[in-house]
């Protein structure tokens, strides 16, 4: 028993560099927030950044499970919302996926070395996120004129 | 800020119908704005949802439910992979309500119906399925949760009404309000992200009733005295497979 | 009694490995093959979203009955004392688990999400006879696993007869459990029956051990071991016997099908109007698969020859997987009985199959993965006879029998 003990022990000093290594890791990196997305705006994510960097994949299942079995929507840490506020955009004002190479989730990812599936069905940017109608599609300006108008509207999902 | 919500909401709905698309409908039409708040607490069995459809008033020629449904869950994106002939695709993609065609063998009468998910109390897909993935939410709504479906589609071979179906391909263009992609079964979910957001009806009903035709009625199978068992109080109706007793939400009258 | 002695697979090493090379190829073909359709997703098979399951079922269904069928000869030598069976036993306990790998692997590679199935291992539904399966499945293997080792140490022979007998009762429940997985599915006019579950349990028995007959006899002859005549009749009346077994069940399943006035129509469409199907039903299924055999192994002078017994194997192999198509297919392609009274117009697009027979074309990756599957179980075998003493030195009359025995003595 006491050797078990002392083994397990040995072993998780052993191991705290690398465990020490990957926090400091997280909390190094940063700046990852793409310039022409609206998070780019703000200066608060949904939870502390700090929070966001090493907690989100927690919240966003957590929020999963809320959603698609107690049909809770529209809270805060909703993948839709990460998507919304995250998306960068074009020059034409289009935005860009996510999960496209540089692209916020991805960026992270990349560098922290992680394959998502959630693209596989998640919508990238956001498209359809009203229900009913696609929005009608738009003449490049007017669309970048709603971009422009939408930082400035009142956002049904996340504002407390 | 509730207020400001409505407004906005009213004008979306406003303009919705109007065809003239200005910067202003944009900004109507913009992807943040969701109308409503959404459900907080989660869905309770006090809620079955359910719906009546009176075959006599589904109109020949008439997809307008198809149509809805299809807008509403992205499916009207689906793209048919190259190479593939159009004749597999009809058989491969993603279908949640399909218009069928009915002649009677006797009398030669056509009857015609909008067929989709039947919403059992008693599903089969969710007694089969082996990861639980198909489920029954509290409020009746019986969908899949695609986080944890390993696409084995079981449930299909045991849906009696071929209501689900396999995504077979990779999914490029998807809505944010409906996620979907390769190797997962999906079928109708009543529009649950609309009824969680204090909506009270589905993309096919509504697009029914603005046709004028009022075929489907959705509404609560628990509300003793709303729409829907008032509907279904005056209408003689029944199930499709009655004889499995499977006590389907969705019931059809004059078939 | 004399000792058996057990002996590792002595052929020559060019032979082996010129044997394992054709199988890792068939296997890597198997793979890419399902890499394949997991990269463009089912598409490019021949499935849809009316026959949900295709050709890797066909297989993989097969696969799996025919593992539970080939213990059958381990538990006729230990739960039923026949001590002449009893050599054949390390071959069959393997032999079962290397198929029943085999035919998981097909199942598993066919899934929409198979990077997912530890969810299936870890979350299980309990109404779902599927996940009851996993545990069978799971379950099989493992008893297997004692039961061989029961039968190839000293130490474990005590708790041969137990875990023999309990490995018996266990292989039961499994085919019925797979029969089963069909057998519930009360919306489907083909498998609304009971009679299912048994008629797969005596499918297990034939093709289990028409699988076992040909690797026995194909691993003995390669490398020189005699079979006595005793023995190969033995196994050849069992086989004819569990082929009568499938033809009665059949009768049964059809008649019941046609008692019950609701199934007409589906009678009709797999017995005489079903195209492809009725075909392979009556030339694959019954002809093929259960009468020529049965005419082989009751054939007086026939039945003696090891070449036309092995002949007769192969073909209810070929009419097991022929009773797959009809049995799997079959009753998906015929459409989902609604609307009673009815005839179906239209029913969605034009392609979305309802009120008509579905069309399914096998495609080659399914077929691929399906051979692919197979390949897996000999290639196991293969390995496990040549490394491991599971094959009897001699199986003939005089060292397998103790009457001959005790008389020539
Ligand atoms: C209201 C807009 C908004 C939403 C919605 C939102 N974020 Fe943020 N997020 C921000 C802003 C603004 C920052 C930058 C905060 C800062 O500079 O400290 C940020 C920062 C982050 C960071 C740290 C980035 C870095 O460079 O280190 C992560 C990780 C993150 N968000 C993840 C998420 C996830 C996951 C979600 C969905 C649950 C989400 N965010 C939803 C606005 C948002
Ligand atoms: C096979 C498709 C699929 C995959 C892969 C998938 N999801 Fe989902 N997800 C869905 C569907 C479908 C819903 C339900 C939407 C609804 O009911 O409105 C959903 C809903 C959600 C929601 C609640 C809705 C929202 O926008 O907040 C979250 C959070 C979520 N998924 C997270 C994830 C995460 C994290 C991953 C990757 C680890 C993932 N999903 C992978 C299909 C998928
Ligand atoms: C600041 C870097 C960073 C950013 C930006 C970031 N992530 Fe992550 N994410 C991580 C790290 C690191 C992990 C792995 C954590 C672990 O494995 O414990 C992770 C894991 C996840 C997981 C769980 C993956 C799994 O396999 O379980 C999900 C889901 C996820 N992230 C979603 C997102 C989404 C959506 C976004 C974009 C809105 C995003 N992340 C942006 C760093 C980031």
């Amino acid at each position: 028993m006491a050797k078990a003990v002392v083994t397990w022990g040995i072993v998780s000093l052993m191991l705290m560099p690398l465990l020490y290594g990957t926090l400091a890791q997280a909390e190094a990196i940063g700046g990852f927030v793409v310039p022409t997305s609206k998070a780019a705006q703000l200066d608060r994510c949904v939870e502390p950044t700090e929070a966001m960097r090493r907690y989100h994949m927690d919240l966003i299942r957590h929020q999963r499970d809320t959603t698609v079995y107690g049909g809770i929507r529209g809270t805060k840490h909703s993948m839709s919302g990460c998507v919304d506020c995250h998306a960068g955009h074009d020059a034409s004002g289009e935005p860009i996926p996510v999960a496209a190479p540089g692209q916020f989730c991805q960026a992270c990812h990349h560098y922290a070395a992680i394959k998502l599936n959630c693209f596989d069905c998640h919508a990238t940017v956001p498209k359809g996120e009203a229900w009913n109608q696609e929005p009608e599609p738009t003449a490049p300006e007017a669309n970048w004129m709603m971009n422009l108008l939408d930082l400035h509207l009142p956002r049904g999902r996340v504002t407390p | 800020m509730k207020q400001d919500h409505d407004t906005i909401d009213q004008g979306r709905r406003a303009l919705l119908g109007a065809a003239a698309v200005g910067a202003a409908a944009t900004v109507g039409f913009s992807s943040t704005i969701v109308s409503a708040e959404g459900r907080k607490t989660p869905v309770t069995a006090e809620h079955r949802w359910g719906m009546l459809i009176d075959t006599s008033k589904c109109a020949d020629g008439c997809t307008a439910c198809v149509d809805a449904c299809e807008l509403e869950n992205g499916l009207n994106l689906q793209e048919r992979p190259h190479g593939l002939s159009q004749q597999k695709w009809d058989d491969q993609r993603s279908t949640w309500i399909r218009k069928v065609r009915l002649q009677d063998n006797l009398s030669g009468q056509i009857t015609q119906l909008p067929l989709m998910c039947q919403h059992c109390e008693k599903p089969p897909c969710v007694d089969v399925c082996p990861t639980g993935a198909s489920f029954k939410r509290a409020d009746g709504i019986v969908m899949v949760d695609r986080h944890i479906c390993i696409g084995c589609r079981y449930c299909m071979m045991a849906c009696p009404y071929k209501a689900r179906s396999f995504i077979h391909e990779p999914v490029e263009h998807k809505f944010t309000r409906a996620p979907r992609g390769k190797g997962c079964v999906e079928s109708c979910n009543l529009c649950a992200h609309r009824l969680d957001h204090g909506e009270n009806n589905t993309a096919c009903a509504e697009a029914c009733a603005q046709t004028g035709h009022q075929a489907i009625t959705f509404g609560d199978l628990n509300h003793a005295n709303g729409k829907l068992r008032q509907a279904l109080k005056a209408t003689k109706n029944r199930q499709i497979r009655e004889d499995l007793k499977l006590n389907t939400g969705v019931r059809y009258a004059g078939l | 009694m004399k000792r058996i002695v057990y002996r590792e697979w002595l052929i020559e090493p060019e032979r082996y490995w010129g044997l394992l090379a054709i199988l890792g190829g068939v296997i890597a073909i198997g793979g890419l093959a399902a890499l394949y359709m997991e990269h463009h997703g089912h598409w490019v098979t021949g499935m849809s979203n009316s026959v949900v399951w295709g050709t890797p079922h066909i297989f993989a269904v097969f696969l799996i009955i025919a593992a539970s069928g080939a213990l059958n000869v381990a538990s006729i030598g230990t739960v039923f004392n026949r001590t002449v069976y009893k050599p054949l036993g390390r071959l069959s306990g393997l032999l079962a688990a290397a198929l029943l790998v085999g035919g998981l692997l097909v199942l598993v590679l066919d899934l929409g999400r198979p990077e997912r199935l530890i969810v299936a291992l870890t979350t299980y539904n309990f109404s779902s006879i599927f996940s009851w399966n996993i545990f069978l499945y799971t379950g099989f293997l493992a008893l297997v696993i004692g039961y061989l080792w029961t039968m190839a140490d000293r130490k474990g022979q005590p708790f041969n007869r137990p875990i023999g007998m309990f490995a018996f009762l266990w292989r039961l429940a499994l085919t019925t459990g797979t029969g089963s997985i069909f057998g519930f599915l009360v919306g489907r006019q083909a498998y609304d029956t009971a009679i299912l579950a048994p008629m797969f349990v005596v499918m297990s028995f034939a093709y289990g051990l028409a699988v076992y007959m040909l690797v026995l006899i194909y691993s003995c002859t390669a490398d020189g071991r005699p079979i006595g005549p005793l023995i190969l009749r033995r196994l050849k009346n069992l086989l004819a016997l569990f082929i009568a077994g499938i033809l009665y069940f059949t009768l049964v399943y059809h008649l019941t099908k046609l008692y019950g006035a609701k199934y007409d129509a589906f009678e009709h469409f797999l017995l005489l109007g079903g195209g492809t199907y009725t075909l392979v039903f009556w030339l694959g299924w019954i002809v093929l698969g259960s009468l020529a055999p049965l005419g082989i192994l009751y054939h007086p002078e026939l039945s003696k020859d090891r070449d036309w017994v092995s002949a007769a194997c192969g073909l209810i192999i070929f009419g097991g997987l022929a009773a797959m198509y009809v049995i799997i297919i079959g009753s998906q392609a015929y459409p989902l009985e609604m609307f009673p009274g009815h005839r179906v117009l239209e029913f969605g697009a034009a392609g979305d199959v309802g009120g008509r027979v579905a069309s399914y074309a096998p495609s080659i990756p399914e077929l691929l993965l399906g051979l692919g599957g197979t390949a897996v179980a000999l290639f196991i075998t293969a390995v496990g006879i040549r490394v491991l003493q599971f094959l009897p030195e001699s199986l003939a009359d005089r060292d397998v029998d103790p009457h001959i025995a005790a008389k020539s003595a």
